[in-house]
């Protein structure tokens, strides 16, 4: 099964729970970090880094002598990416979405492919039996779906020999970013914090992902902080909340050195280990999906 | 106009919480809330909303069934796996859908509308610290930098009006469209980390990206007592990159006490970060005195 954790809210322990899941997880499974702006897993899960590639979007290349300025590509782009001034021909490759309509519509073949780096793609394996695949966005670039995409084709194309189970750990936000990271999963796993801002982000990002019809449930960490409205909130919508983790300043000291919690506390094992069973219960897909990279 | 943006990198270093604080110090500022699609300083600031806006941005397409023949083109064409072939007939997946108009052109029958898509929702508004610039982005909606690119026009627009002398942004989270649309041409950066490896992680490259962008910065790392090493290590890492480090504060339960009563931590306290706040806080404005270059234009944010 693909099980997304995702939150809303910036901080409330996604990183956190992906680590800690990986880690006390009884069958053969792979972490993906697709929060690929600000990629974290990797400093606490310390993966052996055993293979990375250029992941890239295609953007058009002009050749201005087969060029007649009809405005055809200029016409069709609706990301001001490429546009016609009198008869120059002018393209903005940081604009393109690579939708690749400029190319396939010019009648004089005066576009072709070129590339603009998104990122990197890196994977390998943590503790010796963890798969571990991550994105990192280049600096500078804007758009991070294409990226996530690329990261689960590299994940999907790699070698089916060993069957993996699959935790993705998403960006934060409720727009598109979020929405893709979490596109390729069977069930949410929603993490959120007991206050505020932890409860309304929660919300909005449960209203983002709802048109999705996958199971959805919840992890509130940093239990006893704050209010009980994101508890009220799950009770009226019938979310299951499958575990809390207790506000303990051990914990954040944990993280703060770049410990996996579930390895670090013993009371913390016990908690994630016991939040694998409920999750197998809430969600039981059997179907494993055949995602596996090579080693 | 000085305009300057509270980012982080990470999430939940506490922007938003900051930014309340320093709305709540600064005389005479106009607030952003930049996190379109998360916001939470409204939930401290508590707005009456004066204007209220629909955002429109982009398109998306729909395909008539009643003119489509179901040749199938438009799923060949289409770079994003939006087109869903189901029974025979085929649809558009709105949350694929990337607005690129391919198959629109592409359809040998005209089978595909292709209407503007409404994205979200601004406000303008009044707060007991002053004017409130703010707005929310529909549920996987898109097209948040521009949406970003808006509230920064309305808010110097709002500033001119009122006389107004600073523009304060909450940021959001990453270094993707809505934080590159919230840096271009603003003219200082504070960013707000925490003493863990990840902290310090997604503060270098959210600092990286205002290099990218030549930004001035300046670092706080809240929680700082967390871990003082890698608060050291913070300040450090500060000197040789020739950065700001303008405090740190220490981890405050008041700030979550304050949040729940829906107050800036300043005003719910006078113990704990406050002093620390303010400090910083002065720091921030001597800085921008000091510093301060006159912008005369703002370049273009470039947009998803």
């Amino acid at each position: 099964m693909i099980v997304a954790i995702a939150s809303g809210k910036g901080g409330t322990g996604k990183t956190t729970v992906t680590g800690s899941l990986a880690w006390v997880w009884n069958r053969k499974v792979t972490a993906v970090d697709l929060d690929v702006e600000e990629p974290n897993l990797h400093l606490f899960l310390k993966p052996e880094i055993l293979g990375r590639e250029v992941a890239a979007l295609e953007v058009p290349v002009a050749d201005e002598s087969k060029c007649t300025a009809c405005r055809a590509c200029a016409d069709l782009c609706q990301f001001k990416a490429i546009s016609v001034l009198g008869s120059v021909l002018l393209t903005f490759p940081e604009m393109c979405h690579g939708c690749g309509g400029c190319i396939a519509v010019c009648p004089e073949k005066a576009l072709s492919s070129g590339t603009r780096e998104l990122g990197e793609i890196l994977w390998g394996r943590a503790a010796g039996r963890i798969g571990f695949c991550m994105g990192r966005l280049r600096v500078g670039e804007a758009m991070s779906p294409p990226l996530m995409r690329a990261v689960m084709e590299k994940l999907a194309s790699a070698s089916p020999n060993a069957p993996t189970d699959v935790l993705i750990d998403a960006p934060p936000g409720t727009s598109c970013p979020a929405i893709n990271a979490v596109l390729p999963s069977d069930a949410i796993v929603l993490v959120t914090e007991p206050t505020p801002f932890g409860n309304h982000d929660f919300r909005l990002a449960h209203a983002a992902f709802r048109p999705l019809e996958k199971p959805m449930a919840v992890i509130i960490n940093r239990a006893g902080l704050g209010d009980r409205s994101v508890y009220e909130y799950c009770h009226s919508e019938h979310l299951p909340i499958l575990a809390e983790i207790p506000f303990d300043r051990r914990l954040a000291e944990a993280y703060s050195r770049g410990r996996i919690v579930a390895e670090a506390l013993p009371a913390m094992n016990q908690v994630f280990t016991e939040l694998v069973c409920r999750l197998r219960e809430w969600a039981p897909v059997e179907s494993v999906r055949e995602v596996a990279l090579d080693a | 106009m000085p305009e300057i943006v509270v980012i982080s990198g990470k999430g939940g270093t506490g922007k938003t919480s900051l930014t309340a604080a320093f709305a709540h110090l600064a005389k005479a500022a106009v607030v952003c809330d930049l996190d379109v699609d998360a916001p939470d300083l409204h939930l401290i600031l508590q707005p009456e909303i004066e204007t209220r806006q629909d955002f429109f941005s982009g398109h998306e397409a729909i395909i008539d069934p009643a003119d489509c023949t179901r040749c199938g083109l438009c799923a060949d064409v289409c770079r994003y796996q939006a087109v869903i072939s189901a029974s025979g007939g085929f649809s558009i997946n709105p949350l694929k859908c990337e607005g690129c108009k391919v198959c629109v052109h592409f359809c040998p029958a005209q089978a595909i509308r292709f209407p503007e898509r409404h994205c979200g929702r601004w406000f303008l508004s009044r707060t007991r610290f002053g004017p409130l610039v703010h707005a929310q982005l529909f549920p996987g909606a898109e097209n948040s930098g521009r949406l970003v690119a808006l509230l920064r026009q309305k808010a110097r627009e709002l500033a001119s009006q009122t006389g107004r002398t600073l523009i304060l942004s909450d940021g959001s989270p990453g270094i993707g469209c809505p934080v590159i649309s919230s840096l271009t041409g603003t003219d200082a950066a504070v960013l707000v980390t925490e003493p863990t490896p990840s902290g310090l992680h997604d503060l270098q490259r959210v600092a990286d990206l205002c290099r990218h962008f030549t930004i001035p910065i300046g670092v706080i790392v809240n929680k700082a007592d967390l871990n003082p090493e890698t608060t050291e290590a913070v300040q450090r890492w500060c000197e040789a990159e020739n950065a700001d480090f303008l405090g740190a504060l220490p981890y405050d339960p008041a700030v979550t006490e304050a949040m729940v009563r829906r107050q800036a931590v300043t005003e719910f306290s006078d113990n704990g970060s406050s002093a620390p706040i303010r400090m910083v806080w002065a720091r921030i404005v001597e800085q921008m005195q000091r510093t301060r270059s006159p912008r005369t234009a703002v370049t273009a944010a470039p947009v998803k």
